[in-house]
């Protein structure tokens, strides 16, 4: 059987898994963007933060996954569900690019026009919201658009913990080892990450400012 | 605008002994003193690097000062709320200055929208301004890289007298442009102030520019003030560092003469 009669014998399952797949890097990307594009905000304004920010946005990226996914298993209410723990995992991975882009965003904002803004009266928050960030927001979208394709990816190890998505195609393939199955998996993955980099893309380039 | 009463205000800025250092400790600005009178244009001359945009900084607080005090309407602006310092200042700087995601209207209307006008009020007001400044009422909707050098600059300005300040700070606004467009904004703007008799406080390099357009020229040299001398007076300093500036000049026979302005 090859993987287009398989996805279409089993294409309620494959809608399924597609729809967790989503939810789970749905939820981690928007509670990323809510905390790291603030702390990404943060180090900007006060570059002392910026080491210790950056650094520990770093570190966490270097862990393996699955290691990743061991380590929170211990963690109080996080732990007690797959989805949470994938969540978790997720959200932390995506927060280098988010942290790393707002800041970058920010800085390389025309110094002259920050001036301009401060010298006619701008308060901060005025200067952040109507200049700093419109500005960055071209920059800001494309750490989104990393951090969606990192997520998309990896979300297909969280089958691993029992966390659903179409990793569990990629996991009961390989054990099967039958391509078809795994391909099941492995394709609506990288179209799902193909579609998130296209669409986040295009955003991109109508809210930059030229 | 501001709660100081208008009969105190014999000077409109005032530099008392002021030095800026940088945390390096090399000093930019030593030991200013210079008094600036309200409705005059107030030339700060000097060549790059001289300490003039230094100064100008200092009176709308985006520097300050290491050492004396600068004073704005007769208070310190260490003591004024820095926020309603700067609204009381209009600022205009060379070109760069223009929020690029803004269109013309909205970056003449900042000032107004900061300090939350009615729409109907700011917009009669952006209208009024663009006349003024001569713009042409379609380019409101037009967003700065889609204009010409000279266009930006007179968005600059109107931009700087939006909420109709009475101090205005210029930094080389018309550095930026081609021989003709320039003389076409000095002799506009001379109109302007003719009419407007604000304090303007102007920024430039140019000798001919500050002949045309100054009451008075202050003449800065290494982080020194060298002297503060009418227009008439300037060319005919005898001091040397005056002649020098002058000098470096007076490529033209006519230049020493007294000119009259366009």
């Amino acid at each position: 059987m090859n993987v287009w009669q398989f996805m279409l014998e089993n294409h309620t399952e494959v809608i399924e898994l597609t729809l967790e797949h989503l939810w789970l890097v749905g939820v981690s990307t928007i509670l990323a963007v809510l905390i790291g594009i603030p702390l990404g905000i943060l180090i900007a304004r006060w570059p002392a933060l910026n080491k210790p920010v950056l650094g520990s946005a770093n570190i966490i990226q270097t862990i393996p996954s699955l290691a990743l996914f061991g380590f929170l298993l211990p963690a109080p209410w996080i732990g007690a569900r797959a989805d949470r723990l994938a969540i978790l995992a997720l959200l932390l991975y995506a927060l280098l690019p988010l942290i790393r882009n707002t800041y970058t965003g920010i800085r390389g904002v025309d110094p002259a026009v920050v001036e301009a803004g401060r010298g006619m009266g701008m308060t901060t928050r005025q200067l952040l919201w109507q200049v700093q960030l419109p500005l960055a927001l071209g920059v800001i979208i494309a750490g989104v658009r990393v951090a969606v394709v990192i997520s998309v990816g990896l979300a297909t190890i969280a089958a691993a913990i029992g966390a659903g998505g179409l990793g569990e195609y990629i996991f009961r393939g390989l054990a099967m080892v039958n391509d078809s199955v795994i391909l099941a998996g492995a394709i609506p993955a990288a179209m799902l990450a193909l579609l998130a980099d296209v669409t986040l893309g295009w955003l991109e380039k109508r809210l930059s400012p030229r | 605008m501001s709660s100081v009463p208008s009969e105190v205000n014999q000077t409109a800025i005032e530099f008392l002994n002021v030095s800026y250092r940088l945390a390096t400790g090399y000093e930019l600005l030593r030991n200013l003193n210079l008094t600036v009178h309200p409705g005059e244009t107030l030339i700060l001359l000097g060549r790059s690097g001289s300490g003039k945009t230094t100064t100008l900084k200092l009176i709308n607080h985006l520097l300050a000062p290491s050492a004396g005090e600068v004073r704005v309407q007769g208070r310190s602006t260490r003591d004024w709320d820095v926020i309603r310092l700067r609204r009381t200042i209009g600022y205009a700087i060379q070109e760069v200055g223009l929020f690029p995601h803004f269109t013309v209207a909205r970056n003449i209307a900042v000032v107004p929208q900061i300090e939350h006008w009615p729409a109907e009020r700011t917009r009669q007001r952006v209208q009024e301004l663009m006349q003024l400044v001569g713009l042409d009422q379609q380019l409101a909707a037009r967003y700065p890289r889609e204009l010409s050098g000279g266009q930006r600059q007179r968005v600059g300005v109107a931009r700087a007298l939006a909420a109709d300040p009475p101090i205005l700070l210029m930094d080389e606004p018309f550095g930026a442009l081609d021989p003709i467009t320039r003389a076409e904004l000095q002799r506009e703007f001379r109109a302007l102030q003719e009419r407007m008799q604000k304090t303007v406080v102007f920024v430039t390099h140019d000798l001919r520019e500050a002949l045309r357009l100054g009451t008075r020229i202050a003449l800065i040299e290494a982080g020194y003030l060298v002297t503060v001398l009418p227009v008439a007076e300037f060319v005919h300093s005898p001091d040397p560092l005056v002649a020098d500036y002058v000098d470096a000049f007076d490529s033209g026979p006519n230049l020493g003469r007294k000119r009259t302005h366009p």
